[in-house]
């Protein structure tokens, strides 16, 4: 392992933590943009070190655990959550030769893994906090992301199949032509929509539901335990912006700009549209909610995975 | 010769009561200011009298009002029955005006009591709890009759002259820690007391206690879910957080000096809560408002019910978990508030309605402004409803939830919106028209389901009525004053003072003790911003009122959430919450 590779293990998840940091200030900003009100603007210029302030603020914070909870559990929920997110990261190319850990030829299957252990994070948090509140929104998120999960890998299963491999490079590289979201739209669609339920955003913030549950499954936590599910939540929206970049956008492909500069850009664009919904719409109820999983995305994801490998069996028979 | 048919008009419920009393069952009729059929009759004779009118009027009869009086230091009681305590029985016809008719039953001072009618009105519960908590009148039969306005550990009853009004009359007040202990265990939640099981035969259940704090309760409301799952089988509301003693202080105010605290009242109503007041008082006084008054007093208070649904629209899309149109909604509500403190010189609580009028005449260019408001928000209403009313999730959430039907909300006593959402197009402002609505042309909206989805078109309907009747107000003001001329209005008038001594001591004595209004009593009803909301007032011919009654259409309505309750989802409690429109302190007073 080179030094520079080192490095980049040991510092890009503090990139990746600075960035979370700094998009909770850009979704504030963004979301005043389009409530007609200002937004954080008072810490350094445009309110830019607004993360920075929220961040002391946290870190001093008491580090109260309640003496109902379970105290190791409790301590170990909001871990998961962190790390789930940020391994999950390592093996995404940002462009064609850079990653943060390295090129993994189930790299696909590792991200959907990882995901799935990060569910762990939310229904052990709802579970040690013993609160009745954080029960609640901790039972909605197991029901949810499981339900979620299995749509999610089975609507990407059309860019496996159209790139033949688990390898995100090489499904970028499959992607010189065309983009995927072109043919997989279906996919796509779904794929969205399910990333929005893995990271429980608006209009699937269920698992939080603050006019419901208070703070859901995070009711009990506070100072920088807190402050990791806040930022695992962030990481993990640019975890799936990151992802939709790579499997559906073409990567760090595009004319002009350096890769890494594409890539960034359109996982960019990907973050401000899932600001933008959680500004627009309401919240779907928890039986609509798996009504729509199972109901709707299930057989459309289904019908994804048929139609595909019909085109691509169609194509290979001459 | 033939005879020619003049149309009797057919006879009131009033006089017909008289038919299914025994002997003595009917002790005296009396006269109010406010011209509502007032009949005493025995306690022994109350149900029967009750269920025989309820039997007869049809399904549209709602017990509005029940509440009582304490008559032992009341001197005017000229042909009232003897007794130390009055509990006062208010039945409102919504087909027939006419058929509106008060009934008085006269109490003993010693362990007053009298049969509960919770099997006859279901909204009777809260009430005859209310009375017992207030006046300590028991009622036998009550299925939970426990303090409900007051906390449990209160010892007295508050609404009795003898009990205090002040905290400066008691000793200073000191916690301990045992009686923190106590006021603590007292609030324990055990579900077998409130009326609810532990378990079913295949489960436990889940208690689940939402509020006083929560996001979503709108203020200080506690409501205690037994869940199975999410899914809720049984609710009981607790109230009671929001409690000032509105009614008691209004025994101690001067007539006049009383007005700010009833724009407290429902605080999103501002001037709206005025309204009732100063209209009982007038009916006291005899008072005739001029038509410049009457027609400010029906703009403001037009503009305060535009105030009022925005807010109501507003969070209402926040407690589906849409963000956005709050913001939008509040910005629309400050240039309301802009508008009503450039008249009124006050945004929330103007208090600005006086007995008699207005405090003042329209600032210059007022309607100017007036009119650049009502143009402009239709069109920032349209933009909403496409971005709430036509939201295919919102309509997910709300279409088809906390249902009732008309018949249900008469029974348990709901108004306004909530009541006009299932289909029956009755406004108190087109029923009764007070104020100088009778001059004004607006239609009333109605919904046809009366689910969430509906209580919300029609709150948003309102809004664009409310435009219209404003803009009539600003086309058609008339000119003159905005006071009566008469010397019981507030304050008096000071023309002549300076040319003769009597009317100066008169003007002296008004300013510094307040107005004296004539003995008698006076109720008054307004369609307010969430529903009637009605001032009953007795007069002892003093400064201050003898009895405040402040009957407000949110105690009605949180009554009813526990019969839309079972089988529904916590989310769509939340849902219910926010259509239903309430605020705590229009609840607890």
């Amino acid at each position: 392992m080179t030094r520079a590779s080192l490095a980049l293990v040991v510092l890009g998840p503090f990139a990746l933590l600075g960035l979370a940091t700094v998009l909770t200030w850009v979704e504030r900003r963004l979301l005043g943009l389009w409530q007609d009100r200002h937004g954080p603007n008072r810490v350094g210029p445009g309110g830019l070190f607004q993360p920075v302030a929220d961040g002391t603020k946290i870190l001093f914070k008491q580090d109260w655990i309640p003496p109902f909870a379970d105290r190791s559990v409790f301590i170990l929920a909001p871990v998961i959550g962190m790390m789930t997110v940020l391994l999950s990261f390592g093996v995404i190319p940002l462009t064609d030769t850079l990653w943060i850990a390295g090129n993994l030829n189930v790299g696909l299957l590792f991200i959907l893994g990882m995901m799935g252990l990060g569910v762990y994070a939310v229904v052990l948090a709802g579970w040690a906090s013993n609160s009745k509140y954080a029960l609640l929104g901790g039972m909605r998120a197991a029901a949810q992301m499981i339900s979620y999960e299995v749509f999610m890998g089975l609507s990407l299963l059309g860019v496996v199949m159209l790139a033949g491999s688990f390898n995100l490079r090489t499904i970028v590289s499959a992607q010189a032509g065309l983009w995927f979201i072109v043919p997989q739209g279906l996919g796509f669609c779904v794929f969205l929509l399910a990333g929005l339920a893995e990271t429980h955003r608006l209009p699937f913030d269920l698992p939080e539901g603050e006019n419901e549950l208070g703070a859901g499954f995070h009711t009990e936590y506070s100072g920088m335990k807190f402050g990791m599910f806040f930022i695992a939540e962030y990481a993990g929206i640019v975890l799936i912006s990151a992802l939709i970049a790579t499997l559906y956008l073409g990567g760090w492909r595009g004319p002009w700009l350096a890769p890494a500069l594409w890539f960034a850009l359109k996982t960019g664009v990907v973050v401000v549209f899932f600001i933008l919904l959680r500004a627009a719409l309401p919240r779907l109820r928890y039986d609509q909610l798996m009504a729509l999983g199972w109901k709707v995305l299930l057989p459309l994801s289904l019908l994804n995975v048929m139609a595909t490998a019909t085109v691509l069996m169609l194509r290979a028979t001459p | 010769m033939p005879l020619a048919l003049v149309p009797e008009p057919p006879p009131t419920l009033a006089d017909t009561i008289a038919a299914p009393l025994p002997p003595g069952g009917l002790l005296a009729t009396q006269v109010t200011a406010d011209d509502v059929a007032c009949l005493w009759i025995s306690p022994a004779s109350l149900r029967p009298v009750l269920a025989s009118l309820k039997a007869r009027a049809g399904s549209l009869l709602m017990l509005f009002d029940l509440t009582a009086i304490d008559e032992r230091e009341r001197t005017h009681r000229d042909g009232q029955p003897e007794g130390a305590f009055t509990v006062v029985y208010h039945l409102l016809s919504l087909s027939r005006r006419e058929d509106e008719v008060r009934i008085k039953v006269a109490l003993p001072a010693h362990d007053p009591a009298l049969p509960s009618i919770c099997d006859l009105w279901p909204n009777a519960n809260w009430y005859e709890r209310e009375v017992w908590d207030l006046f300590g009148i028991r009622f036998d039969r009550h299925p939970f009759l426990r303090r409900i306005l007051t906390p449990p550990t209160w010892t007295g009853h508050p609404l009795r002259r003898d009990h205090h009004a002040r905290a400066t009359e008691m000793p200073p007040y000191s916690l301990t820690e045992d009686h923190e202990q106590a006021e603590q265990e007292a609030m324990r939640f055990d579900p077998s007391v409130w009326g609810m099981k532990r378990h079913s035969e295949h489960s436990d259940f889940l208690f689940l206690n939402l509020g006083p704090n929560h996001p979503s309760v709108h203020g200080v409301f506690r409501i205690v879910l037994q869940l199975e799952g999410e899914r809720i089988v049984d609710a009981v509301p607790d109230i009671g957080f929001h409690h000032r003693g509105a009614e008691k202080m209004g025994e101690r105010q001067s007539w006049h000096t009383y007005i700010p605290y009833t724009d407290r009242v429902d605080y999103l109503g501002g001037v709206m809560n005025n309204f009732p007041y100063v209209m009982a008082v007038e009916t006291l006084a005899g008072i005739t408002v001029p038509p410049r008054a009457q027609m400010i007093r029906i703009m403001l208070a037009e503009l305060f019910r535009i105030a009022s649904h925005l807010v109501f629209y507003g969070t209402m899309a926040q407690d589906v978990g849409q963000l956005s149109p709050v913001f939008y909604m509040f910005t629309d509500r400050e240039r309301v508030f802009s508008l009503i403190e450039a008249i009124c010189g006050f945004r929330m609580h103007p208090a600005w309605f006086r007995i008699g009028g207005v405090a003042m005449d329209l600032p210059n260019g007022w309607d100017r402004l007036v009119r650049a408001f009502i143009d402009d928000l239709p069109a920032r209403l349209d933009e909403y409803d496409a971005m709430v009313m036509r939201n295919p999730i919102f309509r997910a959430r709300t279409k088809g939830v906390g249902a009732y039907t008309t018949s249900d909300a008469v029974e348990w006593g709901v108004t306004g919106p909530g009541l006009r959402a299932t289909g029956l197009a009755w406004d108190y402002r087109r029923h009764a028209p007070y104020g100088g609505y009778d001059q004004l042309d607006f239609d009333i909206p109605t919904g046809e389901c009366g689910d969430c989805y509906d209580r919300v078109a029609v709150h948003v309907a309102e809004i664009r009525q409310s435009l219209r009747i404003i803009r009539q107000c600003v086309d058609n003001m008339p000119a003159g004053p905005v006071k009566a001329d008469h010397p019981l209005t507030t304050p008096p008038p000071k023309a002549r003072t300076m040319h003769d001594i009597e009317t100066l001591i008169h003007h002296f004595l008004s300013v510094s003790w307040g107005p004296v209004i004539p003995p008698g009593e006076a109720r008054c009803c307004i369609e307010a911003t969430k529903g009637v909301n009605a001032y009953s007032l007795i007069s002892d011919g003093g400064t201050t009122s003898y009895r405040t009654r402040i009957r407000t259409p949110s105690f009605a309505h949180l009554q009813m959430i526990p019969q839309l309750c079972p089988g529904i989802m916590i989310a769509d409690l939340i849902a219910i919450l926010g259509s239903i429109d309430f605020v705590m302190a229009d609840v607890d007073r």
